[in-house]
């Protein structure tokens, strides 16, 4: 097998933007876009690219396994633990998008390959993807004590899943600002901006940390890592150098898209699917390594 | 006697001051002016944060005391008088409402940009399944047309809202659109309404009276006019102009004035005058909380407070976005070098 079949279920702005990542992926192969409307756009998009289209949700995927071996999950929280479930049990591979984190976060460039052994993992949350990244950069130098960070997107690049669960969000990033970041306690704002024409996702890290100095190391470290990102999501900026205050030091981040369905200001939605399509090339160079040996 | 119908102050000493005081209250602090203001007659008053519940942080600030004690310190004060928190979503979650009711909260004011009320309906549903007076709160109302106010308007009180407020967060609107925005809502909504003032061009007073004439039943006021930027309707001043229109307030002039002059004032850490800050939030439409973290980033950077205030109005920056402003500053002191 030279590459991995996938299955993307969640037909709506996120799954059908990841479409467009997977087509790119090295060792993927987009296969079945899953929905529940057979009008939606990412079923029409799916079906006009030539792949095959499933409008019957998870029981429709559950009858025709054979076509995926990653299964990425773009719906809400509670339906992805039924899809989780159904199709690990098959010996499926499961990404979770959604807040549901059942499985272990992941967040490329911090943990890309530790939990590639795993039935289901979960991609945090935007912010999470966007500065967890940042948070780690400055723990690999200096202990943090505290990690805060606040994400302002553009109104329209926040979904109703987003709205009616913005609590997920805070709680999600804040604990993986510390399983993931390092820091011993983490915190998670989010700001939702309405501002004509729509603002590029903006976000800051605030960190104290353990000591103060070494902050030509800090500087260095936070820009390899923004490098890093940038393998992925080429819009993803630094805004200034690092600002030292005491023990307290602040990162400025700007995040544009790509733009491949979403427009560039949504580098929020952006940075989830291109880093759930990185996870997802990763595991399936792994399971095809594993295969041939 | 037409003018004599019923309404409430609402006191954000203890919450929108809590800004001004760079979020540092004292249990001591907040027990006395808690016990002035129940004993002068008031039937709310809010104790938080300034960024609410969950508001402790280094974005906004720490507190120097956990907000939770000093609701409980708060509520034990009252005989009468019920404690109100806010709660910004993104912000606060629904674990700290619940514990702030623990700690005695009776009424929920659940926060949004003007034009973001679909993030709080859980918040609100939540507000009501406790049994707290429950109130939605349209920050920076002047950021959005008067069709779009009534739309979130709408939307809380679909949730379950039981007052909504018209927030004049930047201290940017005139009487004659507070009376627009209210009148609508007045009209358009079977909820009560409430206004929420900031004083930076002057207006808090003028803007209260033009509420209440347009049919406003819940008004918020600080003592000495400790809030955000220059701070709000001032309460005690509100209390004497009330009376000589001719209505109830319900409240001792007497006793509010002696809160506001024996606590309040002790503790201030400056006068609540308008300053050129201050008027440049109210002309440019900026957040009030900015002032304060302004003029530090202004003078760490070298910058002119009112260049980054005028900067963060024309970006149409929202409540919140406190780290925009050292972003603005580090820019605009980068410009500076490359000029020089």
């Amino acid at each position: 097998m030279g590459k991995c079949k996938v299955g993307i279920i969640g037909s709506g702005n996120i799954g059908t933007d990841l479409m467009y990542k997977i087509e790119r992926c090295e060792y993927l192969e987009m296969s079945v876009m899953v929905g529940i409307d057979p009008e939606s756009e990412g079923l029409c998009r799916a079906r006009s690219r030539g792949y095959h289209t499933i409008d019957s949700g998870i029981d429709g995927l559950l009858e025709a396994p054979e076509l995926v071996d990653i299964v990425f999950d773009a719906t809400t929280a509670k339906a992805h633990k039924l899809h989780s479930e159904k199709l690990t049990a098959l010996g499926k591979k499961v990404i979770d998008l959604t807040p549901a984190a059942i499985g272990p976060f992941t967040v490329p460039p911090v943990n890309l390959t530790q939990h590639l052994d795993k039935g289901n993992v979960n991609m945090v949350t935007c912010g999470g993807q966007a500065t967890i990244p940042i948070v780690h950069a400055i723990n690999r130098v200096v202990q943090v004590e505290y990690a805060e960070i606040v994400a302002t997107v553009a109104s329209k690049s926040a979904g109703p899943g987003t709205r009616a669960n913005i609590d997920e969000f805070t709680r999600t990033t804040a604990k993986a600002i510390e399983e993931v970041g390092g820091a011993k306690i983490g915190k998670a704002i989010i700001i939702l901006n309405p501002a004509e024409p729509p603002i590029i996702m903006r976000d800051t890290v605030h960190a104290l940390v353990k000591e103060v100095g070494r902050e030509q190391e800090i500087i260095e470290s936070v820009e390899k890592m923004a490098a890093e990102v940038q393998t992925y999501v080429p819009g993803y900026r630094l805004r200034s150098k690092p600002i030292f205050d005491g023990k307290k030091i602040s990162v400025f981040i700007e995040v544009e898209g790509a733009g491949d369905f979403f427009p560039p200001y949504s580098g929020n939605l952006d940075i989830m699917t291109a880093a759930a399509a990185k996870v997802g090339n990763e595991m399936a160079k792994q399971l095809i390594a594993e295969a041939i040996k | 006697m037409e003018n004599k119908r019923s309404f409430e102050i609402l006191d954000v000493t203890l919450r929108d001051g809590s800004h001004a005081m760079k979020h540092a209250f004292t249990e001591e602090q907040v027990r006395e002016t808690a016990r002035g203001l129940d004993q002068a007659g008031v039937s709310y008053f809010e104790v938080s944060h300034g960024d609410g519940l969950g508001g402790s942080s280094l974005q906004y600030g720490f507190s120097q005391v956990d907000e939770l004690e000093l609701i409980e310190a708060a509520a034990d004060e009252c005989k009468n008088a019920k404690v109100s928190v806010l709660l910004i979503p993104g912000i606060g979650i629904k674990e700290d409402l619940q514990n702030a009711v623990k700690a005695g909260a009776k009424m929920v004011r659940v926060a949004t940009h003007v034009t973001e009320a679909d993030v709080a309906a859980q918040h609100i549903a939540l507000g009501r399944e406790l049994g707290l007076k429950t109130v939605g709160f349209l920050m920076m109302a002047h950021m959005a047309p008067v069709e779009k106010l009534v739309e979130q308007a709408k939307l809380f009180e679909s949730y379950g809202a039981e007052i909504v407020y018209v927030t004049d967060s930047a201290g940017y609107l005139l009487p004659h659109e507070v009376k627009e925005r209210v009148s609508a809502l007045r009209s358009e909504l079977s909820c009560e309404i409430g206004f929420h003032g900031h004083n930076n061009l002057s207006m808090a007073m003028a803007n209260t009276v033009a509420a209440i004439e347009a049919g406003a039943t819940y008004i918020d006021g600080s003592l000495r006019c400790l809030g955000a930027g220059s701070g709000n309707t001032q309460t005690e001043v509100m209390v004497a102009v009330l009376e000589r229109m001719g209505f109830h307030t319900g409240i001792d002039l007497f006793k509010i004035m002696d809160v506001a002059n024996k606590v309040v004032a002790r503790y201030m850490q400056r006068p609540q005058e308008i300053t050129g800050s201050s008027l440049i939030m109210g002309y440019s439409g900026v957040y009030s909380s900015f002032l304060l973290h302004t003029q530090a980033a202004a003078q760490k950077f070298g910058v002119d407070e009112r260049d980054i205030l005028v900067e963060l109005g024309r970006m149409k920056a929202v409540g919140g976005q406190e780290d925009l402003i050292y972003d603005v500053a580090a820019r605009f002191a980068e410009q500076k070098k490359t000029l020089v």
